[in-house]
């Protein structure tokens, strides 16, 4: 249900050390790339169309009206009900990721226009304990669902998120099902639901609302599966085929809908809003 | 079935089979004899009140992954009668791992869907160790939509290490199949019961686990990864799987205490596996009371009360400063 969230220590060091500043190396084609024009392209290597992850406030600035945004239950905060300790204390995870974020959890609801059209978002955020979906994320995820619902709004939720969180233990499991009961209410209504799938969509979010829009979006070699491939490999004690989980393979198994370059994505998301609901021109 | 037993109930099958040893010879005649075999029996006794009074959470796990365990057909056979298996996805194939089926319960139809692991080597092989693929969770979707639709009553047995982890499984959109049962599951408009007999594995567990009741019996387990998988990721050790379980409190009298499972089910001394009948007439017990309850709600009361029910489990800080 969750996959391994951070680099182990050995992989980094192999990483060639770049001077913080106006150049970047791209993570995929390794080329040395200038800093503002890749900010400028939507964080979008301009060399090899990679797609950097980005924070939940810089996806919502790429895709909504600008202003328009306004936050649901920026508050909420996560209680370590399980006093977990692993190699660190739980509420250790939590302080360091709310100063590494600026964020209290790992996902980022509220209302916004795009392209005039009004509309709920939930955006998780993988800088935050790997986006992982413990009771907070469940809650406002429910919350952006019923909302959408009260407001007859389409919801869009972007993942991001390497599945549940343990240390949030089997509450964390049971917000799998907390989503989607309020997706299920959501969809009797006939309201739309556009889910956007982004590097990584694994684990319990991908098993839960991730996977159940109207319309599933993919931005381009996003890892979007169930089980990591680490765990597959030691389970068929097989090598994994290339491209395995990316988004190109889960589009040509018929699982999700389409695939969308981040510099298209908010015309795109227009397009479909626009069909789904009737209003303006397609 | 070989009786295999665990480290720790060691010494409660050693003087066990003294006792048998002493009963064999025991033709009645001799006092000393009856009075040893009365001493040795008071002993057992109390031994393994000592032993099952203080388990941890990683002897739970191993009671409820113990190879003598009742499995789903076990509890079937014990409690229901008439059953009346049905199979497939109408997509892609049987998966059988994931057992559907008709059943009678005090004379009243239900259905009965559940995860079944295997006994012996063949068996396992063939239920695949309990680890359903998108087909087997699409099977489940299928006949509960059979239940809605004659409105029969839905019982789940949950007994699973996870979701299978394979190439195949991916591909044929494991996470697609779990959360659309997640989301049907939710609004299904007929009652449904569940029971976690075993292993509650993550989300394979829950995909067949959304329902009005949550039966747990005593020493069954149900974790939002296994603890050795969470030794892996957290302790990157697999050796910490006892501590991981111990943190991740996933006994069924924690889950009690965090909402997530309504109903404990006490086992036989020593834990289902040492008399199935006896852990299967106590889960017969409280299905039958737990579906009698649930008849007497009209459709909406059953959806508003399980949707409310998932709508509250978890626990957080809001801005006022109190848990929510």
């Amino acid at each position: 249900m969750v996959i391994r969230l951070f680099r182990r220590k050995d992989e980094g060091d192999k990483k060639i050390k770049i001077p913080e500043g106006m150049w970047i190396k791209c993570d995929a084609c390794l080329e040395i790339i200038y800093k503002p024009e890749v900010e400028r392209n939507l964080n979008v290597c301009p060399k090899c169309n990679y797609h950097f992850r980005i924070p939940a406030m810089e996806r919502i600035r790429a895709v909504t009206d600008e202003g328009t945004f306004q936050e649901f239950g920026e508050d909420l905060e996560s209680v370590d009900m399980l006093t977990f300790t692993d190699t660190k204390k739980y509420t250790d995870r939590l302080k360091e990721a709310k100063k590494k974020t600026g964020r209290k959890e790992a996902v980022v609801t509220g209302a916004a226009s795009i392209n005039g059209i009004d509309a709920v978002l939930a955006v998780l955020d993988f800088e935050f304990l790997g986006g992982s979906m413990g009771c907070v994320v469940g809650e406002k995820i429910a919350a952006a669902a019923e909302t959408a619902k009260e407001l007859s709004r389409p919801l869009i939720v972007f993942s991001a998120s390497g599945g549940a969180r343990m240390q949030e233990g089997t509450l964390s499991l049971m917000q799998m099902a907390k989503t989607s009961a309020a997706l299920a209410r959501l969809s009797d209504a006939g309201i739309p639901f556009v889910s956007v799938l982004t590097d990584p969509t694994t684990g319990g979010v991908a098993a839960s609302f991730a996977m159940l829009g109207d319309i599933i979006i993919s931005e381009p070699g996003a890892l979007i599966g169930f089980a990591g491939p680490r765990v597959i490999e030691q389970t068929i004690k097989q090598k994994l085929p290339e491209g395995f989980q990316r988004a190109e393979f889960l589009l040509e198994h018929g699982m999700i809908d389409i695939i969308v370059e981040r510099t298209r994505l908010k015309a795109t998301l227009t397009q479909i809003l626009r069909y789904l609901t009737g209003s303006g021109d397609r | 079935m070989i009786l295999q037993y665990l480290d720790f109930e060691k010494p409660i099958i050693d003087l066990e089979s003294r006792l048998e040893q002493l009963r064999r010879v025991d033709d009645g005649t001799d006092k000393n004899l009856r009075e040893e075999v009365a001493k040795l029996d008071k002993k057992i006794g109390k031994i393994r009140k000592e032993i099952f009074s203080n388990l941890t959470r990683w002897q739970i796990t191993q009671l409820a992954r113990h190879p003598n365990r009742p499995y789903m057909l076990d509890y079937v056979n014990h409690c229901f009668k008439n059953f009346l298996e049905i199979h497939g996805d109408r997509a892609f194939r049987d998966d059988p791992p994931v057992i559907c089926g008709f059943a009678e319960l005090e004379g009243e139809r239900v259905v009965v869907i559940g995860q079944q692991k295997g006994r012996n080597t063949n068996e396992k092989i063939h239920r695949n160790f309990g680890m359903a693929n998108p087909e087997g969770y699409r099977k489940a979707l299928r006949v509960m939509k059979l239940a809605e639709k004659f409105r029969l009553p839905v019982v789940t047995f949950i007994d699973t290490p996870g979701a299978f982890p394979g190439i195949g499984a991916e591909e044929r959109g494991q996470s697609e199949a779990i959360a659309r049962n997640l989301l049907e599951m939710s609004h299904l408009k007929t009652p449904i019961v569940v029971a976690v007999i075993g292993e509650g594995g993550s989300g394979g567990a829950l995909a067949i686990g959304v329902g009005d009741e949550i039966l747990m019996m005593e020493y069954a387990i149900y974790s939002v990864i296994s603890p050795e998988g969470c030794a892996s990721i957290l302790w990157r050790d697999t050796a910490r799987a006892e501590t991981a379980a111990e943190m991740m409190k996933i006994t069924a009298p924690d889950l009690k205490k965090f909402g997530v499972v309504d109903r404990i089910v006490q086992e036989p001394l020593g834990g289902a596996h040492r008399d199935h009948k006896a852990a299967a007439d106590a889960l017969k017990v409280a299905l039958v009371e737990t579906l009698s309850a649930l008849r007497h709600l009209s459709r909406q009361q059953l959806l508003d009360r399980r949707y409310a029910k998932f709508r509250d489990i978890g626990l957080i800080k809001r801005k006022a400063g109190g848990n929510g």
